[in-house]
């Protein structure tokens, strides 16, 4: 038993001298928990995530206003009428188009159109109620929005319409009463009268929230997802793919420690390879191999499951270059912090797990809060997936997907200068 | 050759990492062809010289030239060759891939680059072995292919840095040929060691570094002459304790005497012991043993450096 005790405390001692084992086994769980319960949990009020929505009111009657009023003051939606600033007073609203160029672009996942009539027509009782049907234009990749707006129209119908409610109601009983008496219709209008005053309480009662789905009818087009066969195999090829890259990437990049630990490097400098040299020839080559194992990705995303890369071929090879370029960059820039093997094992595991986590590869940015979905631009996760979202997804013109590449070829240049400015420590001592 | 630049020429290199200083007021030459050999106990300044050299570290004042060039001028890394003491190779490469990394990064390519290949392969003797991992070569395969990769290019000043560490004494002897044909081509050697033998056998001078300075250098009959001097010394044991009558006649001689043994320094070997033995002779006192050192590069270190060469 002592023996066995001896070995445990050896152990313990070669954990206490190796920082980068020991950050492996605590420093590391820890950080990630605390990342993943930010972004699945949520914690608190600051990080829940509001949805975006755009709404075109073509209506303009009291009760879709009324409708809107009611949608704004829902916690969980952010209501945008304008494409520019809301608080602009002579901004115009939206068009049905513009609702739909800013789903298609992304710039919110869903938006709602109220159509002409709604205000006569916006709620029905019963199987065959003839109804102004509401419509949502979704953006499918995004799972949560459609159905949470929904549910939400449902019960602001319920709670901003009373008076569209009850004349709904009258209707229903009168068809199947067989009349109201003059008078009792009179009575009835008086009452629907009173209720029709402007309310300075436009915040509905959560209380209130009736089940009983359905008053309002709505029709939801998925306009980005109608056409793709398989919508989501293009995030997870992205998402992986780029987090795998930059695994290799800070893997490949240690042949620079193992170099350096041989001896090699130091013979290599001695030679008409000068440190530059020698970084931008790894930088080509990561570059080439990242390139390489992006494709097999798609190609075999493509053959297996669909993915539309034959189309996209353009801005695939460019979001796929820009996106090699800035990861081998920061691989070498991994490596050329650490001083050996095992550091960067724990540095890379760290920072690319956790860039993943943030910057959407595990888990979409979409449904994170905007607090998290801010954060994440810090990645190049991130951008290389709103690149590749944009090309396969959203089917953008090469021209749109312009702040992604200069923000990666930007991030890939700041990374390899601190690389090279970072090697100077096994430069001429 | 009047008025062609040296190999190499150094003058006055100092050189510190803090407060500790490597290299101090070094100057040392390298004539054409010749092997120079350096010698020091560890941490006396060698590897930092050899690293100057191999431009791989920056002198704070002094000047080094290479054939005339800076050492970390472009000229001057062709025209250098540098052997680490480590077998700073890829392992998992083949030995034809490392010499085709290393001739490449010395800028050869074509025609030129192929040729070296297989000129460096057959020299090393590993020609049928070419395709193999080099983690796969056995210790000395490795030191001669450490050694190949170093000159693949054809330098004309090479750095030698300990070549023939933990390598069985044939791979030793095949080094040694390698070194003679570098030689025999024309080429210039710094050759740093721990073998004392090594250097007395390949090297035509020898520099002694000490401190961050070359306390000694010349060809070792020059070093042993300057230094230790050229008396021989003669060790004589007796098989009984010497009389107080032959110890005064040897105390005459200039002998010490202690018990049985008998040291004495001579000028005239083959003379003054023979008067040592005709005066046991005479006194009738056997003698057991009786040995004459000749002055080494061994004694020379030690007088100099007052430490052994592997301390």
């Amino acid at each position: 038993m002592s023996m066995v005790l001896a070995v445990a405390k050896n152990r313990l001692m070669n954990l206490k001298r190796d920082r980068a084992a020991f950050v492996l086994a605590f420093v590391l769980p820890v950080a990630f928990f605390t990342i993943f319960a930010s972004i699945f949990a949520g914690s608190g009020r600051a990080t829940t995530r509001k949805v975006s929505v755009a709404i075109v009111d073509e209506d303009g009657s009291e009760t879709s206003r009324r409708f809107v009023a009611g949608l704004k003051a829902e916690p969980g939606l952010s209501v945008g009428l304008k494409p520019g600033p809301e608080n602009d007073p002579i901004g115009p609203f939206y068009t049905a188009a513009q609702a739909e160029q800013a789903v298609r672009k992304g710039e919110v996942p869903v938006a709602l159109i109220i159509p002409k009539g709604f205000g006569e027509n916006a709620i029905g009782f019963g199987p065959g109620a003839n109804r102004a049907r509401l419509q949502i234009l979704a953006d499918s990749s995004d799972p949560v929005a459609p159905p949470m707006l929904n549910g939400l129209l449902q019960k602001v119908a319920m709670t901003s319409m009373p008076a569209a409610m009850a004349r709904s109601g009258l209707a229903e009983l009168e068809k199947w009463s067989g009349g109201l008496t003059p008078e009792q219709k009179a009575r009835m209008d008086q009452a629907i009268g009173a209720i029709e005053k402007p309310s300075d309480d436009a915040e509905p009662s959560a209380g209130k929230a009736a089940g009983g789905g359905g008053l309002v009818a709505v029709e939801t087009r998925d306009i980005l997802g109608e056409t793709k066969k398989n919508p989501t195999v293009t995030f997870y090829a992205a998402g992986l793919g780029v987090m795998f890259l930059l695994f290799s990437a800070a893997g490949a990049g240690g042949a620079l420690i193992e170099e350096a630990e041989s001896g090699t490097l130091d013979r290599i400098l001695a030679t008409r390879v000068s440190m530059t040299r020698l970084l931008l020839g790894k930088l080509l080559y990561l570059s080439c191999v990242g390139v390489a194992q992006l494709t097999l990705m798609f190609v075999w995303g493509a053959i297996l499951f669909g993915l539309e890369l034959w189309s996209h071929i353009p801005g695939f090879v460019i979001m796929a270059l820009a996106t090699a370029l800035a990861s081998s960059a920061f691989g070498l820039m991994l490596a050329s912090v650490c001083h050996s093997r095992m550091q960067l094992v724990a540095l890379s595991n760290l920072s690319i797990l956790l860039m993943s986590a943030l910057g959407g590869s595990l888990f979409p940015r979409f449904l994170m809060s905007e607090k998290l979905q801010k954060i994440g631009l810090i990645t190049l996760n991130a951008w290389a997936l709103d690149g590749f979202q944009k090309i396969f997804w959203r089917d953008e013109p090469l021209w749109a997907i312009w702040p992604q590449v200069a923000v990666l070829a930007l991030l890939g240049a700041v990374f390899f200068l601190i690389a090279r400015r970072v090697a100077q420590k096994w430069e001429s001592a | 050759m009047a008025g062609s630049p040296l190999p190499l020429e150094i003058r006055s290199l100092s050189k510190s990492f803090g407060e500790r200083r490597a290299l101090d007021g070094v100057s040392l030459d390298l004539a054409p062809g010749e092997i120079l050999g350096l010698l020091g106990p560890n941490g006396a300044g060698k590897t930092t010289l050899v690293r100057s050299v191999a431009g791989r570290v920056v002198p704070d004042a002094g000047t080094l030239r290479v054939l005339g060039f800076d050492a970390d001028d472009d000229r001057a890394r062709a025209v250098r060759g540098w052997v680490p003491q480590e077998i700073a190779l890829y392992a998992l490469l083949s030995p034809r891939e490392n010499l085709w990394t290393f001739g490449r990064y010395q800028g050869l390519s074509g025609g030129a680059l192929e040729a070296g290949i297989r000129a460096s392969l057959g020299w090393i003797d590993l020609a049928d072995r070419e395709n193999e991992k080099t983690d796969r070569l056995s210790g000395g395969m490795k030191r001669r292919l450490n050694i190949a990769a170093g000159t693949i290019h054809g330098p004309k000043v090479l750095l030698l840095d300990e070549p023939t560490v933990g390598v069985d004494p044939q791979s030793r002897e095949r080094i040694y040929a390698m070194i003679g044909e570098l030689k025999g081509r024309g080429v210039s050697l710094v050759y740093t060691t721990h073998y004392m033998e090594e250097a007395e056998r390949l090297c035509d001078r020898i520099a002694i570094i000490d401190h961050g300075k070359i306390i000694a250098s010349g060809t070792k009959d020059e070093l042993v002459r300057k230094t230790v001097g050229t008396r021989q010394a003669v060790a004589l044991d007796a098989a009984q304790a010497i009389p107080p009558a032959l110890a005064e006649k040897l105390g005459r001689l200039g002998a010490a005497v202690d018990g049985t043994g008998v040291r004495l320094s001579v000028e005239d070997p083959a003379g003054e012991i023979r008067t040592l033995l005709e005066l046991f002779h005479a006194e009738n006192v056997p003698v057991r043993d009786l040995t004459l050192k000749t002055p080494t590069l061994e004694q020379v270190f030690l007088q100099l450096t007052g430490r052994e060469l592997r301390e």
